[in-house]
């Protein structure tokens, strides 16, 4: 046999030394001077480590309604400063109707339409009508954007909680992805993402009848909203009806800061608003201007509170009460410090662990890696004696390897990552026992031992591609298709073949390579 | 040691008739299973709530029942989850409800009755309806990828008929690990068909293994003509393959058999699809595998070419 290549042995060895490297932080702590892309440890998945796993899907077409509903408002401004007299505005998902009271001012009309919309198609219908539909590429762009604007509210919100390294990430066209490790109140989570926490300011329409409307005749340009739900001692539960002006006067936008508070008249918990310099100029216009009147806050479509202005408020300040308790009050300041969100989202999934299955997990799949690597370990030294020694201590590189590979590329640890990882045990010793059985043939055809050790290698090794690459396949399209902790699997299993082909061909060869090079002639191998 | 002596010759193609005989027998009562019996889809598919909880003692599902009762959900299914303490609760769907916080109802409606400090949250998983829906057409979707890129892998190595027989050897081990999944009633989840495409690279592992050596024994006898002489040296490969084959799935086998007995109730299902797998894998790379590839001898055009081709390779 010609002597083993030294390149090959150095390579070894480095692989070996940064292997060993990059696996120890996960036992124990490592010195600063220690090789930064070494000192990671690998990071467990939430089913190991516990928390709330999350997927959000945001209603992006809400987004696209809200917006083209807000646009209704805009087209009424512009026709009232052009004077021209409308007979109908409405909308409609993504269509926009304008309709003209008289034909005379149609076309301008048409141009102060298009002058004003230009996201907007704009067709003619009969009976005067104008029909503008949001462009395409427009729509997309609200939906993309709510996701975005979602994902940064949501966050904002997480923060709050003070946990470390939660996860909040944009998944597919619509859909959030939200971790909080460690975290163990799942219906607290859940509460405090899925508030939209739209804040609006509209004015109450005083001149308008009330009772009228409820019967069915809104003044233009009015909307009926409730307070919220009061159990009566009858039993029955009633809302308070308002009639308010459709204008959204002030919104949650435009708050700096939302501060838990004690409401000194009744001595229960509020929140007090500040308003940004925007906000703050609205509002003291607003109130300048409305003397008498009440003005409404709505919190998530509800009607909150609606005081009347008793005098113009230049500090730029409100507060909303609402007999809460001081958690509620508490959660209530947090959303509305983070923002609104720009569309409901709704809990799509939802895999939340507690700390004590993960440790369960980790204990329970840590017993099956070791038991599983003993007893291999075993049967291999007692089928194939030298031979099976020299395959476990491939082995056990293998598994430094595997360690080492998915500390450095940052993959997360499952349950199944577990798993992965055990039956790469069973598999890695495949390609040995491959080319152990090769050789005992080749011993068995009457070759001598270092023949047959050349031929078992050479024969087996596109036996252990072709077998391997197969297994790769599988492992691929689980990555592809897989989702969270399956992911988790194919990885393990992905780089424990990987690894496994190193050590079980070149590690092996090297080792008896190196062992039989020295002695001229070999009687007898033991295998 | 050696358990298999290497001039053993067990006539394994010669019992193909026997051996076709007990996979379709198999086979159908695996279909009759799947067909009348069905398959226990987890929430992963069919969309609901589980919660897992531990009890600081062990607990009475007729107690957690009137526990939840009043929530709505006294219809939930409530069974112990590997210890008397621990108990699995599972919820499905119900439409015109806001799903997500069904988890969040049962939690207090246990808290209420036992006293905070007597459950502890272990788990909740809650899938949508349309997450369910998504998730299932990707299983399938992974499962058909898989077996039709081993196709192509295979027949890009072999020939087209090895390729059909390693994908019937795949049929024949997910219809049986599906038939006992649903003989024995165990819980169908996405782990599960993990597991699955797993046992596909497994199985397909294992016959490839046996294909090489039929190619490379065919390769060294150029002129057999008849398919008898294909079978002999077909049967040899097995043979000279077998103690190969057993000693990786006993290695395979001893650690499976470890992290089903000792990997914890969460990952048992998917233990035993594996260790299903592996065992049905290996008989049917024996048995089923090359067999099929030999009974399609001849049947597709430019198998000759291909054979020359392969032939001519060093």
């Amino acid at each position: 046999m010609q002597s083993f290549p030294r390149w090959k042995i150095w390579l070894i060895l480095s692989v070996l030394v940064v292997s060993v490297m990059a696996s120890l932080p996960n036992i124990m702590s490592v010195p600063s001077w220690w090789p930064a892309a070494l000192s990671k440890p690998m990071s467990l998945g939430l089913d190991l480590k516990g928390g709330v796993h999350l997927v959000l899907d945001v209603d992006v077409d809400k987004a696209v309604a809200h917006s083209v509903e807000e646009d209704v408002d805009t087209a009424r401004q512009a026709l009232r400063k052009a004077k021209i007299r409308y007979s109908k505005l409405a909308n409609d998902g993504l269509v926009l109707q304008v309709s003209i009271r008289s034909s005379e001012d149609m076309a301008a009309a048409e141009a102060l339409l298009k002058d004003t919309f230009n996201n907007y198609d704009i067709a003619s219908a009969p009976d005067n009508t104008f029909l503008l539909t949001l462009k395409q590429a427009v729509a997309d762009e609200t939906r993309k954007f709510a996701v975005d604007q979602a994902i940064e509210v949501i966050r904002g919100r997480i923060d709050a909680l003070g946990t470390t390294e939660p996860v909040i990430v944009k998944q597919g066209k619509q859909r959030i992805l939200v971790q909080i490790p460690g975290y163990e109140d799942s219906a607290h989570a859940k509460q405090l993402i899925g508030r939209t926490a739209q804040l609006e300011f509209k004015l109450v329409d005083e001149k308008g009848d009330l009772e009228k409307a409820m019967a069915g005749s809104i003044p233009p340009g009015d909307i009926i909203m409730y307070g919220p739900e009061k159990v009566r001692s009858n039993g029955q539960s009633d809302r308070q009806p308002y009639l308010l002006k459709r204008h959204t006067e002030l919104s949650g936008n435009e708050i700096a800061d939302a501060r838990v508070s004690i409401d000194s008249r009744f001595n229960e918990y509020a929140v007090t608003l500040k308003f940004n310099s925007k906000g703050a100029h609205k509002f003291d216009k607003l109130t300048a201007a409305h003397v008498g009147e009440r003005f409404a806050i709505i919190l998530e479509g509800v009607v909150n509170s609606a005081p009347v202005i008793r005098e113009r408020i230049s500090g730029g300040s409100a507060q909303i009460t609402g007999s809460f308790s001081p958690a509620e009050a508490h959660d209530l300041a947090i959303v509305l410090r983070a923002g609104a969100l720009p569309a409901p989202v709704k809990v799509v999934e939802e895999r939340s662990i507690g700390p004590s299955l993960g440790q369960d997990s980790i204990d329970q799949g840590m017993n099956s890696v070791i038991i599983g690597m003993i007893l291999v370990l075993i049967f291999m030294a007692v089928y194939y004696r030298m031979f099976g020694l020299v395959a476990n201590v491939a082995l056990i590189f293998n598994m430094v390897l595997i360690v080492a590979a998915m500390s450095m590329i940052g993959t997360t640890l499952t349950l199944p990552g577990i798993a992965g990882i055990v039956l790469t045990i069973g598999m890695a010793v495949d390609a040995n026992v491959l080319i152990f059985e090769r050789i005992r043939e080749e011993l068995y055809l009457g070759k001598t031992p270092l023949a047959a050790i050349d031929g078992g290698y050479n024969k087996a090794f596109s036996t252990i591609i072709d077998a391997n690459i197969t297994t790769l396949i599988a492992a691929i399209v689980l990555f592809q298709f897989g989702s969270g902790p399956v992911k988790g699997f194919a990885v393990t299993l992905s780089v424990g073949i990987l690894a496994s082909m190193f050590t079980a061909i070149t590690v092996t060869r090297a080792i008896i390579a190196l062992s039989t090079e020295k002695r001229s002639r070999i009687e007898k191998l033991s295998i | 040691m050696q358990l298999i002596r290497p001039d053993i010759n067990i006539d394994f193609i010669g019992r193909r008739k026997l051996a076709m005989l007990i996979s379709a027998l198999m086979i159908v009562i695996s279909l009759a299973a799947l067909a009348t019996r069905g398959l226990n889809f987890g929430i992963d598919f069919t969309g609901g709530t589980l919660v897992e909880v531990k009890f600081d003692k062990p607990a009475d599902i007729a107690d957690i029942r009137s526990a939840i009762s009043p929530k709505g959900y006294g219809n939930a299914v409530i069974q112990d989850f590997g210890s008397p303490e621990e108990i699995m609760i599972r919820v499905q769907n119900k439409e015109n409800e806001k799903s997500s916080t069904i988890s969040t109802a049962i939690l207090d409606g246990l808290n209420e009755k036992f006293g905070a400090d007597a459950v502890e949250m272990r788990r909740v998983e809650f899938v949508g309806p349309q997450v369910g829906e998504e998730l299932t057409q990707a299983g399938i979707m992974a499962v058909l990828i898989a077996m039709l890129a081993i196709l192509v892998y295979v027949t890009f190595r072999f020939e087209f008929r090895f390729a059909l027989g390693a994908d019937a050897a795949l049929v024949h081990d997910i219809t049986i690990v599906l038939g006992l999944f649903a003989i024995t009633g165990k819980e169908f989840t996405l782990p599960v068909i993990a597991a699955l495409l797993t046992v596909i690279g497994y199985s397909l592992n294992d016959t490839i293994v046996v294909f090489d050596r039929i190619r490379e024994n065919f390769a060294a006898n150029r002129k057999r003509k008849n398919p008898g002489e294909e079978a002999d040296i077909a049967n040899a490969s097995v043979n000279q393959t077998l103690a190969r084959t057993l000693m990786t799935s006993g290695t395979t086998v001893l650690v499976v058999a470890a992290l089903f007995f000792f990997g914890g109730e969460v990952i048992h299902d998917f233990a035993f699809a594996l260790l299903a797998g592996i065992l049905v894998g290996t008989y049917s790379s024996i048995y089923i595998a090359s067999p099929i590839m030999l009974s399609l001898a001849g049947r597709f055009k430019g198998d000759e070419e291909e054979r020359n081709k392969m032939e001519e390779r060093p």
